[in-house]
């Protein structure tokens, strides 16, 4: 078996068909580590570094920059310097038939989010790949499903993957009765039971996070494993600032020195990205629903609620992972936590560090959810 | 997220709002077609198609074909808007509302200030505007700049179908009259719109695209234009900034003058005539207020001063084109002042 890898065009988000390779950052004949930056990609929603998927050798480059490819086009070619010419170039060829293939089949479309009903109210829901019990992402304050558009391809691969938009957000109904944590832990409850899902991997971030691990506390039952990045409710202080900027910015040019509070590197806050926040907000009633969050989870730099203490009643496996340079919610919040809880700081990443470190946040997701099996 | 055309993102913001709220009737030639006829109902559904579907939909109570008389129908409509409705007139192409400009000047755009604002005027006359369609002198004008003349009048022109969508629901929702600008070489044009209903406020320019040396400042179709010559220039390692003023009454000349600012060298686009047109108002903003930031003229790329032009081939030149806007940065970009 010969160590061959294709670097291929990712799939970044759900509405993601292509990409511009705008940049390549090797030659070549170059030597690459997995995880070195290959090359620029950018899509009508985000720009970022393509991360080498193996180690090896760049034996072909088969994209110029400025070149747009669809997704899960081949891009280059990565293989250790014995493998042979004749044998990368057959494993070209053979790329190209197997994608054609792949692409006449009956069902090879990307999955489309779709709504789930909960009385007179709707759940915006995505799901993709198969394996029991699934994972269950849950995203945070002004953010939507989209946000794990770099971990969802991923993890999905190897078991059933579900991202939810919370109440007033993305495309679910912008109606918020009750916007405590607490409050909307039971309506993600009400959406799994019309999942039909007992039990799930849940992985939540921020908000998300508070209500992963609301949910996991009142309703263990519904819970397999917990996986908190950067949540609320395990200390009390949060930058009020970025919430109330959140609330009241309007444009594009105040919105984005907020956003860029979420990250360590400001450079992926891309123009498309802000816009996207703006657009979400101009839906009918969903400044009124963030309101309402807003006001029930914070009263200016604190955080209404909180759960540190009754960390010791959870049953299921935990794991916390936090940027060290977050500034909304401070990484000391993962300090003197249980034993019983695995924590990860990752150096390098802001309170977006599933996107940030989004490789690294994968593989420990991976890993800990292989040994809860 | 779903693509929808233009003329697909303004038929669901009229439909969606008369869903919403039953004082929302629609009014004018053909908006239907067929009433009082033995024609087709439904045939026409506006001259290119716009409102097609919505009088089956909402019935001809809501959906009113009139007479080809604008002073009449317009006039109706600011009554009814006056008394309680609110009515989206259709008034086909703007080059005909000379007939009908007592109606909007002295009364729509009136009442609110001479009730000392105890009556409101939510109307929206909806119109198409812009050249490019061999439809000669009469029917391929912009004049949204007589309409922005007018206090008391609002005036949109969205560059794409996602800002039609939210503008005009805004238009709708807002207590006073708004001109409504579509221009017609856009309607098949596709953008992502959001299938549930949405708003973006008047007065708030979009930044298109962002870069340090040059700012463009446009609307309309031509936002798309100055798109294509920053993506071009963006190559060259010039960097553009667009912005698109959405609507030219309100005004944004917050984002007007900061994006003057921050590049120092402005090129502002009107695909209308030059005299005493949006662009030579911003272009006056600028001189005004953000001179000591300046590090060359404000430039302007319009029509010439003369009627649109019935030859094809004088109508392509007569066009501000991305041509045209590419050498107006260049010509910004070279310039520097004698010492």
């Amino acid at each position: 078996m010969t160590a061959i890898t294709a670097v291929v065009m990712p799939k970044w988000g759900l509405s993601m068909q292509e990409g511009l390779v705008s940049a390549w950052h090797v030659a070549i004949g170059e030597p690459v580590e997995q995880g070195r930056e290959l090359c620029e990609i950018e899509t009508s929603k985000i720009a970022n570094v393509l991360e080498s998927p193996a180690s090896g050798i760049v034996r072909r480059i088969l994209v110029e920059p400025g070149t747009t490819a669809p997704v899960g086009a081949l891009l280059a070619v990565i293989a250790p310097a014995e493998v042979e010419e004749a044998a990368i170039d057959a494993f070209i060829t053979g790329f190209a038939s197997q994608r054609a293939a792949a692409s006449s089949e009956p069902g090879g479309e990307a999955p489309a989010p779709r709504l789930v009903r909960l009385g007179d109210k709707s759940i915006r829901i995505l799901e993709e790949g198969e394996g029991e019990p699934p994972l269950l992402f849950v995203h945070g304050f002004g953010g939507d499903l989209e946000n794990w558009m770099f971990n969802m391809p991923e993890l999905g691969r190897e078991r059933r993957a579900i991202a939810l938009d919370l109440p007033g957000h993305g495309g679910s109904s912008k109606v918020v009765t009750d916007g405590s944590i607490p409050g909307l832990a039971l309506e993600v409850a009400a959406t799994m039971q019309a999942l039909g899902v007992a039990r799930a991997h849940l992985v939540g971030h921020s908000l998300g996070g508070g209500i992963a691990l609301a949910l996991a506390l009142d309703r263990p039952e519904c819970v397999a494993s917990l996986t908190l990045l950067a949540p609320l409710g395990l200390g009390s202080e949060i930058a009020g600032s970025f919430i109330a900027g959140v609330l009241s910015a309007n444009r594009a040019r105040r919105l984005r020195p907020v956003l860029e509070m979420l990250v360590h590197d400001p450079k992926l806050v891309t123009a498309e990205m802000v816009e996207n926040v703006l657009r979400a907000k101009r839906l009918d009633g969903a400044q009124t629903a963030l309101e309402t969050i807003a006001a029930a989870c914070f009263e200016g730099d604190r955080q209404r609620w909180q759960a540190r203490a009754r960390l010791v009643e959870l049953r299921c496996p935990v794991q916390v992972i936090w940027g060290e340079d977050d500034r909304i919610l401070p990484v000391a919040h993962s300090r003197d936590l249980p034993q019983a809880i695995a924590v990860h700081r990752l150096a390098g990443a802001g309170h977006l560090v599933h996107m940030e470190k989004a490789a690294e946040v994968n593989a420990l997701i991976a890993r800990f959810i292989l040994a809860c099996a | 997220m779903p693509k929808k055309t233009y003329r697909q993102a303004i038929n669901e913001a009229l439909r969606q709002e008369m869903e919403r709220d039953p004082r929302v009737i629609l009014m004018g030639e053909d908006v239907a077609g067929g009433m009082g006829s033995p024609g087709e109902d439904d045939a026409w559904g506006g001259p290119l198609g716009v409102t097609k579907g919505l009088m089956p939909r909402f019935g001809r109570e809501r959906v009113l074909d009139t007479p080809i008389t604008e002073s009449a129908f317009i006039g109706a409509a600011v009554g009814a808007a006056v008394t309680g409705l609110r009515p989206v007139a259709e008034l086909m192409f703007v080059d005909f509302f000379g007939v009908c400009f007592d109606q909007i000047f002295n009364q729509a755009a009136k009442f609110r200030y001479m009730f000392g604002g105890k009556a409101k005027t939510p109307l929206v006359i909806r119109t198409m505007y812009g050249a490019g369609f061999r439809a000669a002198s009469q029917h391929s004008q912009c004049l949204y700049s007589i309409f922005t003349h007018i206090p008391g009048l609002k005036v949109a022109l969205p560059s794409n179908a996602y800002d039609a969508k939210g503008l005009l629901i805004q238009a709708i929702r807002d207590d006073d009259p708004v001109i409504f600008f579509e221009h017609k070489a856009m309607y098949d044009e596709e953008a992502e719109v959001p299938d549930e209903p949405y708003t973006i406020p008047f007065g708030e320019a979009a930044v298109t695209r962002e870069g340090d040396d040059v700012t463009i400042i446009a609307m309309g179709r031509m936002v798309n234009f100055a798109n294509q010559v920053a993506d071009k220039l963006a190559k060259e390692k010039i960097g553009v900034t667009v912005v698109d003023i959405r609507t030219t009454s309100p005004l944004d000349t917050e984002t007007i003058l900061d994006t003057a600012a921050e590049t120092g060298r402005v090129v502002v686009v009107d695909e209308s005539h030059p005299r005493c047109s949006v662009a030579s108002d911003i272009a006056a903003l600028i001189a005004q207020e953000a001179f000591e930031h300046l590090k060359a003229p404000v430039k302007m790329v319009t029509a010439p001063h003369a009627p649109v032009p019935f030859s094809p081939a004088l109508e392509d030149l007569y066009i501000p084109s991305p041509q045209k806007i590419e050498a107006a940065v260049r010509e910004v970009l070279a310039f520097s002042a004698r010492a």
